[in-house]
């Protein structure tokens, strides 16, 4: 993808900027300059307004990728979900932060800054959205001593700080 | 009113790995290591993640608490030695990503580890000379230690953003005070992947030394000692130095208890003290008094004197997460798995 045609969508892939209808109040994403739901599109002309999603919706549907898309061979597998948003659109997205064993349809989910893609190792960097869970998802403990508790000093061993 | 804390937010990716799993790749005793380094286990960014995600999370978290309008932030600095571009600044994406474009100045900040605590110094000029109303301070690092070197066992990725502006000031920020000198303790080259270091060189005269004189410099002239402190928090590239420099100045682990949290999640670098202080805050009520030490290689010491406010009371920090829950959780991997997110296998040309 050029730089130039990522960077005009920035608007959307940052921030869910879509649209909003005045007239009949439908939200779309992208956003649209006509609505197509009033009964006369004309009404809408003109009366489109930018409007921001807030990022938080549920899986209407999902699947999960084990033979993935240039770019993402690293996540595998991964899982592409619709969202449908609490404003009206339905957005397909990668939903992160989770096993995909963890995923279900209805699970609450929120819009996270992630990055889409990478031109090369000397190219642009692409960021966007992508939804993770709303709520905690189950995740093993890891080992190790119980947080917030002091360690008793060990035997010094000097280490490089940064 | 002066310019102090309005709002802040941490995050820290979810995935860890332990210094146990590290030791047994490269036939070493990584048990050893953790408990020599107080590292129990790290951070590891997904490989989604990098300085320009983690502190675009973390600001999200801190406006939507304070909520405080994007669109008056009038300078926003991020503070890293992991900005993705080498040039093309972090915090361009960042103000994008949250709104704040495009009336507001932008720039990264680079000073090691120490690089957040300087942007908080920045933002307090700015602020306090009446020129912004908010001033961003982040500090963010995803950076990596070069395989089977000491670094390894503690180089994770975390971030953790201050908002300081003049109105609704959660902790005020009674004085700050630097310490800098030329100490070539930790250095990465341009065009290195991986930084170098000066092995024990870098304990007493760089981190010691100047952590040291920075807090006890910071006392002196506000007329304290280490028992007018609730909290405590120091930079810790590992879980050994911050308790020693700790006992040193004479603060006790229940003064540094919150205020510790590299031997769960590893060394962030610029996130470490920030994330740190995140905890405190997290954890105070109003009026407690805090005294943080940030600490930068190459080298240089930044001292913030700090006090909760009644406003910390009011303040929601229900939105995002607690930074507890960061230390408390997280997905084990190994490090075959930890190799592949940090981009450590060669996967050929395509």
């Amino acid at each position: 993808m050029s730089v130039a045609r990522f960077w005009r969508e920035t608007p959307r892939r940052y921030n869910l900027g879509g649209s909003k209808c005045t007239t009949c109040g439908t939200v779309y994403f992208p956003p649209r300059s006509v609505c197509p739901e009033c009964t006369s599109h004309r009404q809408s002309i003109e009366k489109m307004v930018p409007f921001q999603l807030s990022g938080d919706g549920e899986v209407l549907s999902y699947t999960v990728v084990h033979d993935a898309a240039e770019g993402f061979e690293m996540q595998v597998p991964y899982v592409v979900a619709l969202v449908q948003t609490v404003e009206g659109p339905v957005l397909t997205g990668q939903v992160v932060n989770i096993e995909p064993d963890g995923v279900r349809i209805g699970l609450k989910v929120r819009a996270t800054f992630r990055k889409l893609r990478e031109e090369g190792k000397a190219g642009v960097i692409h960021y966007g959205y992508k939804f993770a869970p709303a709520e905690d998802p189950p995740v093993r403990p890891p080992a190790g001593r119980p947080a917030g508790v002091p360690v008793s000093e060990a035997p010094a061993r000097d280490r490089a700080p940064a | 009113m002066e310019a102090g804390i309005v709002s802040y937010g941490a995050y820290v990716p979810r995935y860890r790995i332990t210094p146990t799993e590290i030791g047994r790749v490269w036939g070493a005793d990584g048990e050893g290591m953790g408990q020599g380094l107080n590292v129990h286990r790290k951070s590891v960014p997904a490989p989604d993640e990098d300085t320009i995600t983690i502190s675009t999370e973390a600001l999200r978290t801190a406006l939507v608490r304070g909520a405080i309008d994007p669109q008056q932030i009038g300078a926003l600095y991020v503070g890293s030695e992991s900005h993705p571009y080498a040039v093309k600044p972090t915090a361009t994406v960042v103000a994008q990503a949250v709104g704040a474009t495009p009336n507001l100045t932008a720039a990264d900040f680079e000073f090691a580890c120490k690089a957040g605590t300087a942007a908080i110094q920045t933002c307090l000029g700015l602020v306090g000379a009446g020129m912004i109303r908010y001033g961003v301070a982040i500090g963010t690092d995803t950076s990596q230690g070069a395989p089977g070197d000491a670094l390894e066992y503690s180089a994770s990725a975390g971030g953790a953003a201050f908002v300081v502006g003049r109105e609704r000031v959660i902790c005020r920020v009674l004085r700050t005070l630097s310490y800098t000198t030329d100490t070539p303790d930790f250095w990465r080259r341009e065009g290195q992947k991986y930084p170098s270091h000066g092995g024990r060189f870098t304990g007493e005269p760089a981190y010691f030394r100047h952590v040291t004189e920075c807090a006890r410099r910071t006392m002196e002239a506000s007329g304290t000692s280490p028992k007018d402190y609730r909290h405590v928090v120091f930079h810790q590239p590992n879980g050994k130095f911050p308790q020693r420099v700790g006992k040193q100045l004479g603060f006790s682990d229940d003064q540094m208890r919150y205020g510790l949290v590299t031997p769960y999640i590893g060394n962030t670098y610029s996130g470490a003290a920030l994330i740190g202080l995140a905890n405190v805050l997290d954890h105070a009520g109003p009026g407690e008094r805090i005294l943080m030490v940030g600490y930068g290689s190459g080298a240089g010491s930044d001292a913030f004197d700090l006090e909760t406010t009644d406003e910390l009371g009011r303040y929601d920090a229900s939105f995002g997460r607690p930074v507890q829950e960061y230390l408390d959780q997280g997905v084990e991997i190994s490090y075959a798995v930890y190799a592949k997110f940090r981009g450590k296998i060669h996967m050929g040309e395509a």
